[in-house]
């Protein structure tokens, strides 16, 4: 069929070289134009030529029983052979999404491999601002001086009060934290040295769909699941069509995910078998493609696997949705897992025991030794930073783009798999804009980056107008016009937030564009403001 | 340096004091890059901003101001018969277009400054960067012998109606540069019109006053030059009444054809610029460093400029095929014209300028990237059209680049609507493929390098 397609095209350009040689030539003969196309048209007449013969011998291949579609028979070799990078052996016969667009910034003080078991933080706390979709003043239903196990229910939403909220540590409750308007900001645990969990009567292998979504509600492990559009907790009476998970972060310094699962890789098992009783559809991982070997999450079984290879954001589990099969609103909604939640849920099915135990990385230039530590969520960061000396610092939990800045007295967010430590860069820099003599990342070609360097936090120029240079297409690797959203946003037109995807995007997903903004907008800040607004129109 | 930091805070005026605090923060931030922090959002940001990606274009026109300064003394100096030579005189035909660029410069900042300082006061927002690059365009385009009252007038309409109007830098439809120079054109078109030369000195109806008015800088530099025993400005200084006259090459092109113009210029004259034209526009070599400068920096778009040359190569080839192949006395000057080789029309009149650097301009262009081919196209292909079919307007840039400014986002609303369409039709390709698989879940093992299933998308590379 496609030889018969080429054969056809071939004779096309045939009719069209002998058309425009003939035109020209009664134009204007003997100038250098017409020997010019002279040329060319001969050119194409050997082409085609060649064209033919390599299209005979095809067809003669695919009769001898050849595929053509899998095995290259012709004469060409095609755009993908020419272009293709070199990929790892590993990824022969996978599914792998190659990313151009986007931008690793180069940072000094990525975590090293060794998880650190000595640090311990002893306290933990859960934070309700952390889930996006709750009331402000959510139920609290523990008082100071009282003792949980992990799993215990320690608040719920009042409109929502099917989803409990569990203690991430066994311990006392010594502080419930409140911030404006009596918003509740965090309930802070002191952990006892041994950790007891709950106890559980897990569901049976062949138990309905409802019952497994009311244990998980009632277990105080279903916030770890999040739903998109708009990345709020998951609604429990919704059946999503597919669940995603990405199981590496490409983000600036990020954990090494592969450190996650070191020793768990049966409880991880677990909670993808329980995801795929959770959904109709297919659940899906997003594998990193990017180095030598096989990510150790390659031998899950149960679950769609797709590789992507490529620079940040291409472990976003956002991105990977686009690219395997967008979100939307109605019968698109998807559930997306970060590798902690879901290996909570495999412990709660595999021991019947609540954990919220991860590998974090405390990584940036600021501190003497980066590297990993085994916590729980919700660890003080001052604590699990302890021995570091800070000055003029700003600690973050999460990563560059993302985190947020909580300071020493801080905890650990829900979802967050990092801690990171930046300078402040308040120093004025004498013609700063002109001539940039301390180190700095850009996309641009003017300001060349030749090392990985110790960034800070200085804005680097001033807010400004939108003005297009389209650096926002080349950091984004989304069919997604990131500019014209924003500013549909802005004008709340909701037919064209629609129509350009704001469905597929959340915070995370726009982070780099931010960092590249010449015109330093908040696009995460707006691009919230606009999931709200098509949240409120339903 | 902290010193001089604090040196320069000291000044800070009150916030209350609006119009000093603006002027006061559009100095403290040229001068310093401040020390301010992000808040909310990400942490870390990109080292470019406004302030950098507009002088890196200034930086581009440099070359330009060199040469044109150079060639205005040039230019007069041939025209009344003294110093022909490149390199003769060179000091006097370096300090002669000086005498005419620096008040053009001057003017151009004081009035287009001001105004933007005055209406970042009012709507209370500091000093936006565009005016950096109109301003540094806006003398580039404009003749040597502008009268400085016309220049301002032209300034403050393009400023005030072309941008403050719709908002300030970031909001405008048109190209600022270009609107300064379209008002002038429109407005005295008996000077301006662009299809008699333009040679510093020399005097026109119109500008007589101006032409003479530096006499007493020729007179002050002639003491300094014959106190140093260098050579002086004497007659060359004075404006000549009735000189030379002629017309652009463009001018008769639009008469006689290549063969009109090859009688009174060289093909090296025209490409090297060493011709009389406005200040900044006519060098070819100068412009092409300014335009791989800017798309090797990423500065400038690359498919504007891209899409501008395919876009005038098919206009002209097109063009060249519709003219008749002889072409005699009596051919109408219209089809002599078309005849003109592709790259002779090129290296005339100020295609490469104006496709560099106005076309490219991020604010007026179309903001997609599909949307900027067809924009850098259409550009050169209507602008070709004005020039060589529409007697009334030697030379086409200024208003095709102005209409397609217009209809930018015309083409952006199509390329968006078909952005939306694509990804719709992409979902429900995936979501036909996804039925098919779980209604065929267990039998086959789907999506590896054995199976027939390729995934749906046409944003990842499936390799």
């Amino acid at each position: 069929m496609r030889s018969i397609k080429q054969l056809t095209g071939g004779l096309f350009l045939l009719l069209l070289a002998n058309f425009t040689l003939q035109s020209q030539a009664a134009a204007s003969g003997g100038n250098l134009l017409f020997y010019g196309l002279a040329g060319l048209a001969l050119l194409i007449f050997f082409f085609i030529v060649v064209s033919v013969a390599d299209n005979f011998m095809v067809i003669e291949s695919n009769q001898s029983g050849i595929n053509g579609e899998k095995a290259n028979m012709g004469l060409y070799p095609r755009i993908n052979e020419l272009f293709s990078s070199k990929k790892p052996g590993f990824l022969d016969k996978e599914h792998v999404y190659t990313l151009r667009k986007g931008y690793d910034i180069p940072l000094e003080g990525a975590a090293s491999t060794n998880v650190d078991t000595q640090t311990k933080a002893t306290r933990f706390a859960i934070m309700p601002p952390d889930f996006v979709g709750l009331m402000p003043i959510p139920k609290v239903t523990v008082e100071v001086g009282d003792t949980v196990k992990a799993g215990d229910t320690v608040f719920y939403d009042k409109q929502l009060d099917r989803i409990k909220f569990a203690a991430p540590v066994s311990g006392e409750v010594i502080e419930i934290k409140r911030g404006l308007k009596r918003a509740i900001d965090a309930i802070v645990i002191l952990a006892d040295n041994n950790q007891v969990s709950r106890a559980y009567t897990v569901p049976a292998a062949n138990a309905s769909r409802s019952e497994l979504v009311e244990f998980l509600l009632e277990s105080g492990a279903w916030p770890g699941i999040r739903q998109r559009p708009y990345n709020v907790v998951a609604d429990p009476d919704l059946v999503p069509r597919d669940i995603f998970v990405s199981t590496f972060d490409t983000a600036p310094l990020a954990a090494d995910s592969a450190l996650a699962i070191a020793g768990r890789k049966a409880a991880f098992q677990a909670g993808i078998d329980v995801l795929n009783r959770l959904t109709d559809g297919l659940v899906y991982l997003g594998l990193d493609g990017r180095g030598d070997t096989a990510s150790p999450y390659a031998s899950i079984v149960h679950a769609e696997k797709r590789y992507f290879r490529g620079p940040h954001p291409a472990g976003n589990v956002g991105v990977q949705i686009h690219h395997i099969h967008p979100a939307g609103v109605g019968a698109d909604t998807v559930w997306t897992l970060d590798v902690n939640a879901v290996l909570t849920i495999g412990e709660l099915f595999l021991h019947g025991r609540y954990t919220t135990q991860r590998v974090v990385a405390l990584a940036g230039a600021e501190l003497a030794t980066p590297r990993h530590v085994a916590t729980h969520a919700g660890a003080n960061l001052g604590e699990l930073l302890k021995g570091e000396t800070l000055t003029n610092v700003r600690v973050l939990s999460g990563d560059v783009l993302t985190g947020s800045a909580v300071g020493t007295e801080g905890f650990l967010g829900f979802f967050d798999r990092q801690v990171t430590v930046l300078a402040e860069g308040d120093q004025p820099e004498l013609f700063g804009w002109l001539l940039p003599l301390k180190a700095r990342a850009s996309i641009s070609p003017t300001i060349p980056t030749f090392s990985k360097f110790a960034a800070t936090t200085n804005t680097h120029g001033e807010r400004r107008a939108f003005v297009v240079n389209n650096d926002y297409e080349q950091v984004m690797p989304m069919d997604i016009y990131t500019q014209q959203l924003m500013k549909a946003i802005m004008i709340n037109d909701f037919e064209a937030m629609e129509g350009l995807g704001i469905y597929e995007l959340v915070e995370e997903d726009v982070a780099l564009a931010e960092f590249v903004c010449v015109s330093k907008q908040p696009l995460q800040t707006i691009l919230r403001d606009g999931l709200t607004t098509m949240m409120q129109q339903g | 340096m902290k010193a001089l930091h604090d040196f320069v805070k000291k000044f800070e005026p009150d916030h209350n004091n609006k119009l000093a605090h603006t002027t006061y923060d559009a100095f403290y931030t040229f001068l310093f890059q401040p020390p301010t922090v992000t808040k909310g959002g990400v942490h870390i940001k990109d080292g470019m901003d406004l302030k950098r990606l507009m002088v890196h274009v200034v930086l581009a026109l440099q070359l330009l101001y060199v040469f044109g300064t150079w060639n205005i003394g040039h230019q007069h100096f041939v025209a009344i018969g003294e110093h022909t030579g490149l390199l003769e005189g060179f000091l006097l035909k370096v300090v002669y277009g000086l005498i005419q660029v620096l008040p053009i410069f001057v003017v151009t900042h004081v009035v287009g400054l001001g105004i933007e300082f005055f209406y970042a006061a009012r709507k209370g927002h500091s000093v936006e960067e565009g005016f950096l690059v109109s301003g540094a365009l806006i003398p580039l385009i404009m003749p040597p012998d502008i009268p400085l009252v016309w220049l301002a007038v032209a300034i403050a309409f393009a400023v005030v109606l072309g941008k403050e109007a719709f908002g300030g830098t970031g909001m405008n439809i048109w190209n600022v540069a270009l609107l300064a120079r379209v008002f002038i054109f429109f407005a005295y078109p008996t000077t301006i019109s662009g299809d008699e030369v333009w040679i510093s000195g020399i005097e026109k109806v119109g500008t007589e006053y101006f032409a003479a008015s530096y006499g007493w800088a020729h007179h002050a530099f002639d003491w300094i030059f014959s106190g140093l025993g260098l050579a002086t400005f004497g007659e060359g200084g004075q404006a000549v009444v009735d000189g030379f006259t002629g017309a652009t090459p463009l001018g008769i092109a639009a008469k006689e054809g290549w063969a009109g113009v090859e009688a009174v210029y060289t093909e090296g004259q025209i490409f090297w610029g060493t011709i009389p034209g406005s200040i900044g526009e006519t060098s070819v070599p100068l412009i092409v460093i300014g335009m791989i400068f800017l798309m090797v920096t990423r500065i400038a778009d690359y498919r504007v400029i891209v899409g501008g040359l395919i876009g005038f190569f098919v206009a002209a080839l097109m063009m060249n095929a519709i003219a008749p192949a002889d072409l005699g006395p009596d051919t109408p000057g219209v089809f002599k014209f078309m005849a003109i080789h592709p790259l002779r029309q090129l290296m005339m009149g100020s295609f490469l300028f104006a496709i560099t650097f106005m076309a490219t301009d991020p604010v007026s262009s179309a903001d997609t990237p599909t949307g900027k081919w067809i924009y850098g196209f259409l550009i050169a292909f209507i602008g070709l059209i004005i020039r060589v079919m529409n007697p009334a307007y030697p030379e086409g840039w200024m208003l095709s680049i102005l209409l397609m400014n217009t209809f930018a986002p015309l083409i952006d609303h199509y390329v968006y609507q078909a952005n939306a369409k694509r990804r719709a039709k992409r979902t429900s390709a995936m979501a036909k493929q996804r039925d098919e698989l779980i209604t065929r879940r267990g039998d086959i093992k789907v999506f590896n390098g054995d199976s027939d299933y390729r995934p749906v998308g046409n944003a990842g590379t499936y390799q």
